[in-house]
């Protein structure tokens, strides 16, 4: 019964392992040099946006839970980092105490709001998300008086980048006789903390946890009747997919130095579902591959005017009009091709350990 | 006295337009259990198209009474939409019928963003103005005052709800309906053709919905591409607030919410002490939703379906 | 390695009427108008395989989600050994020892099988976050203690070679098996059974029964909901019978298929 490592060739894993690798670190500068530096900025939100998708891809993929409003911590975690990194109060408190404190601020929020919908199920629970969401999103706006917590819908400016001592991530440093701009920078700070959120969701849902969580997701009353504490676990994900996003909303705010509303409406937690659902719900390669890809989808599909000039000698659409309807379509073509997600979970990963009981 | 029957009459004025556009979501959902997300889009569809008739007709005849280029508004932008309900419903979502869960919900984003986007290349970003071709009249009612517009979405509205009603509890059609909304598979059993009666609950939410655009671009004089959005959001969670599948919740669920939002509006600074401002509209109006879902989880008249084991 | 033996109660069938296990007094149950159950009274005694039984809509259904927590009761207790059951949430009582399967599988469809017996495992397995994102030693040893558990169960089911496909995707048959199996996982004191044959063929019904029996050597005590009357009567050691919501007899299926009650009840008025 105890297992022999079953690992017969370990040279190519170590290989594929290292190659990722190599890629993830060499990509900013690949980028860089083959379409430019706005890519790279592209690069780093694609990293926020993998974030945000496996923080919700807990609550939604994993324990079912239809969460419309889930931009909401993401927005409270920039909003803490803007209150106490920027000129707004004066404060100008290190990332270091500032990102764990948003993102657990953000936990204890996913709690709050979770509490009163636990007996709601599916499409209600929706509609109550997305109403938290949207109360967050009109506080945000209106909260500039009788005292201004949030300067309205100008928003909040000047956030101070991550900076340790006189490290900042918004100037160029040269190492190693290279020049690394603030971009390539925050990617590599940014790769840092995906690859630790994909850790933990990966080790969350081989466990305990991650199993009572599809089981809600599966069969609410079998569950319970499985011994699973319910309400618990629902609020534990609730709380870990808040966590994830305030985490995220910290990092947007100390990488744009500027938040507003505006980056935090309904359509953006929608955005996030869809590169959930669009990828492959509750498997993270899925929800990766989404999130990336319905990153730069929209900024790809700004070269259309290239391709009308090509086409037809002129540019007939603006391609900043045209891109969000192609986008609509590509989200429709693709459901309509594979419903169950561009890289669905092949929930059959073999178990090598088990392959034999 | 004369500001609560002022907010009284807003919010029902409001919340029959809410109303009609609940309807169309709450009869999709209580037959394939969709949240028909492009709904709103079309209603938003509805109030563009019909401007584009009325302002046509305004600038051509300009000689015309108001009341029949609105007319003629009507007539081609109920056709549009229920022609757009039933191409969604065929293209977007009769494909997806047995997959999983959320995929109809995506392709219903996405039909949404593409209505949108198609509106906005069609008539530009800008606030469209709603010609003034309607009698402008204005009546008092003990210290309100009530517009002529007003007065005719309200009877507008009854009448169409009224309608709805005695086709859904009446004719074949709706008994069909209301067959498929019960299981989907006896009923076709019983030999009810249910692409059909699904079609035609796209193709009858769609017509309300194109009355409702009017509407609301009549009421408050303008339309937008992106005026859906916030309509449907609202029009939706008044159909939840209802109790979604059930029509008399519907309407019920939207006259609420208008004047929850009215109401809101008119006396949050009241009770705030001014602390809020009449901008908490909204948020009073998801307040009250949230209340409402956490004690009565299934709606104000939603069945409470007891859960079997 | 040797098959653990499920159940916590050593017993024989000896002092099976001496020690009551499950203690239903006066339970009485109401949806709107409807009296679902009216002032039922049992007793299961350690160690023996009870019968709930009586014709469709008598409330037997109802009476299993009374008892496991699905349902709160209007009135009445129901104890396990000596804790209180009445006003617990299902996966409280299934903390204190009384696991159930369901009339309609209620499995994880997407989950394999052996997901399927971990998820049995939660309620006697305690890591979190921490340990589980860590993998401190205590989760790894709880995982592995839980792996070989689940292993052991499937193989005594029969299910050792499903372990690893998904539980939507095995027959019928083997799908109540693993109802029974992920059940079994949480190390219960009773077992509570509805329907567990229904569906099956016979020599499918012969092997439940001699699954069933071993379970009860085990030291097991089974409650069980069942339509096939042959299969009860040569099983159970006692029976209640329940028909509209009323427990209209208790006893040995001996003195049970004599009571005119229940024969009326099953075949009707006429056949008095």
């Amino acid at each position: 019964m105890s297992s022999v490592p079953k690992l017969n060739k370990p040279q190519p894993r170590w290989l594929v392992f290292g190659l990722l690798a190599l890629g993830l670190a060499l990509l900013p500068f690949l980028v860089d040099a083959g379409l430019g530096r706005s890519w790279v900025r592209l690069l780093d939100l694609a990293l926020l946006y993998v974030m945000l998708a496996l923080g919700l891809n807990i609550v939604v993929g994993y324990a079912g839970l239809l969460d419309l409003g889930y931009v909401a911590f993401y927005a409270l975690g920039a909003y803490v980092y803007a209150w106490l990194a920027s000129p707004h109060f004066g404060l100008h408190l290190p990332f270091w105490a500032i990102l764990p404190l948003g993102a657990a601020l953000a936990g204890l929020f996913g709690v709050l709001l979770g509490t009163p919908t636990l007996r709601l199920r599916g499409d209600y629970l929706a509609i109550v998300t997305l109403g938290f969401g949207e109360i967050i999103r009109i506080f945000m706006n209106n909260l500039n008086a009788p005292v201004n917590l949030t300067n309205g819908p100008q928003g909040i400016n000047l956030i101070d980048p991550v900076r340790l001592g006189e490290f900042s991530l918004s100037q160029p440093h040269a190492l190693f006789g290279y020049t690394f701009t603030g971009v390539h920078l925050t990617y590599y700070l940014f790769l840092l903390l995906v690859l630790a959120v994909i850790f933990i969701s990966m080790r969350l849902e081989d466990s305990r946890i991650g199993r009572a969580w599809v089981a809600i997701r599966e069969d609410e009353i079998a569950a319970a009747a499985t011994g699973i504490n319910t309400r618990n676990l629902k609020l534990l994900a609730f709380a870990m997919g808040a966590t994830f996003g305030g985490l995220a909303g910290g990092l947007f705010a100390s990488f744009q130095g500027f938040i507003s509303p505006e980056s935090f409406n309904l359509m953006e937690s929608i955005m996030i579902l869809c590169m959930i659902v669009l990828g492959g719900m509750g498997h993270i390669p899925g929800v990766i591959f989404g999130a990336v890809v319905l990153t730069l989808l929209p900024e790809a599909l700004r070269y259309t005017g290239d391709w009308q000039r090509t086409l037809f000698g002129q540019i007939y659409i603006d391609p900043a009009d045209l891109r969000m309807l192609l986008f609509g379509v590509a989200l429709v073509a693709v459901m309509l091709y594979r419903p169950a997600g561009m890289i669905p979970s092949a929930r059959r990963r073999q178990e090598f350990a088990d392959a034999k009981g | 006295m004369d500001i609560f029957l002022q907010q009284l009459i807003n919010g029902l004025v409001l919340g029959s337009v809410y109303a009609l556009v609940a309807l169309g979501y709450t009869m999709v959902y209580g037959i394939l259990e969709l949240i028909n997300f492009a709904h709103g889009e079309i209603t938003m569809m509805g109030a563009m198209v019909s401007l584009a008739v009325i302002g046509a007709l305004a600038l051509a005849a300009p000689g015309l009474p108001g009341v029949l280029i609105l007319g003629a508004g009507l007539a081609v932008a109920i056709p549009v939409c229920m022609a757009l309900g039933l191409l969604i419903e065929r293209v977007a979502y009769r494909p997806l019928r047995h997959a999983p869960r959320l995929a109809p919900l995506i392709t219903a984003i996405g039909v949404s963003i593409i209505l949108q986007n198609i509106a906005m290349l069609i008539w530009g970003k800008q606030y469209i103005p709603f010609p003034a071709i309607l009698p402008q009249g204005r009546h008092e009612i003990l210290g309100a005052s009530i517009s002529d517009t007003q007065i005719a979405i309200l009877v507008l509205a009854v009448l169409i709800m009224l309608t709805l009603i005695l086709v859904v509890q009446k004719t074949r059609l709706g008994r069909a309906m209301r067959a498929t909304a019960q299981s989907r598979q006896v009923a076709s059993l019983m030999g009810v053709d249910v692409n059909r009666v699904i079609a035609s609950t796209f193709v009858i939410g769609s017509a309300l919905a194109a009355v409702a655009g009017v509407m609301v671009s009549a009421y408050y004089g303008l339309a937008h591409y992106y005026m859906g959005f916030l309509l449907g959001l609202k029009a939706f969670s008044a159909a939840v607030l209802g109790g979604i599948g059930n029509l008399g919740g519907a309407m019920l669920g939207g006259l609420l919410l208008g004047l929850i939002e009215s109401f809101g509006a008119g006396y949050i600074g009241d009770l705030t002490g001014g602390f809020l401002g009449s901008h908490y509209q909204d948020v009073f109006a998801f307040f009250v939703l949230i209340a409402v879902l956490v004690f009565r989880p299934s709606g104000l008249l939603g069945a409470r379906v007891v859960e079997r084991a | 390695m040797s098959v653990p033996k499920v159940g916590n109660l050593p017993s024989s069938k000896l002092d099976a009427e001496l020690t009551p296990l499950l203690t239903v007094s006066g339970v009485s149950k109401a949806f709107g108008g409807l009296q679902a159950l009216s002032d039922i009274s049992l007793q299961v005694n350690s160690g023996e395989i009870f019968g709930l039984i009586g014709p469709n809509g008598a409330g037997k259904t109802t009476l299993f989600n009374a008892l496991t927590g699905l349902y709160s009761i209007d009135r009445g207790e129901v104890r396990l050994g000596s804790t209180r059951l009445d006003g617990r949430k299902p996966h409280q009582v299934l903390q204190a020892g009384l696991a159930r399967t369901f009339q309609n599988i209620r499995l994880f469809a997407e989950m394999t099988a052996l997901e399927n017996v971990l998820v049995g495992r939660h309620a006697r397995t305690a890591s979190g976050v921490v340990g589980a994102v860590l993998r401190l030693p205590a989760t790894r040893r709880e995982e592995a203690d839980s792996r070989e558990r689940a292993h052991a169960l499937l193989r005594r089911m029969g299910l050792a070679q499903h372990a690893n496909r998904l539980a939507k995707n095995l027959p019928y048959g083997d799908q109540r098996r693993l109802e029974i199996a992920r059940a079994l996982a949480s190390e219960p004191t009773l077992l509570a059974l509805d329907e567990p044959a229904a569906g099956m063929n016979p020599a499918e019904r012969a092997a439940l029964r001699e699954l069933l029996l071993q379970l009860q050597a085990d030291g097991l005590t089974l409650l069980l909901i069942e339509h096939d009357v042959k299969l009860v009567m040569g099983l159970c050691t006692r029976l209640a019978v329940l028909d509209y919501g009323v427990k209209i007899a208790e006893g040995t299926p001996d003195t049970v298929s004599r009571d005119p009650k229940v024969i009326a009840a099953y075949l009707g008025d006429e056949a008095l």
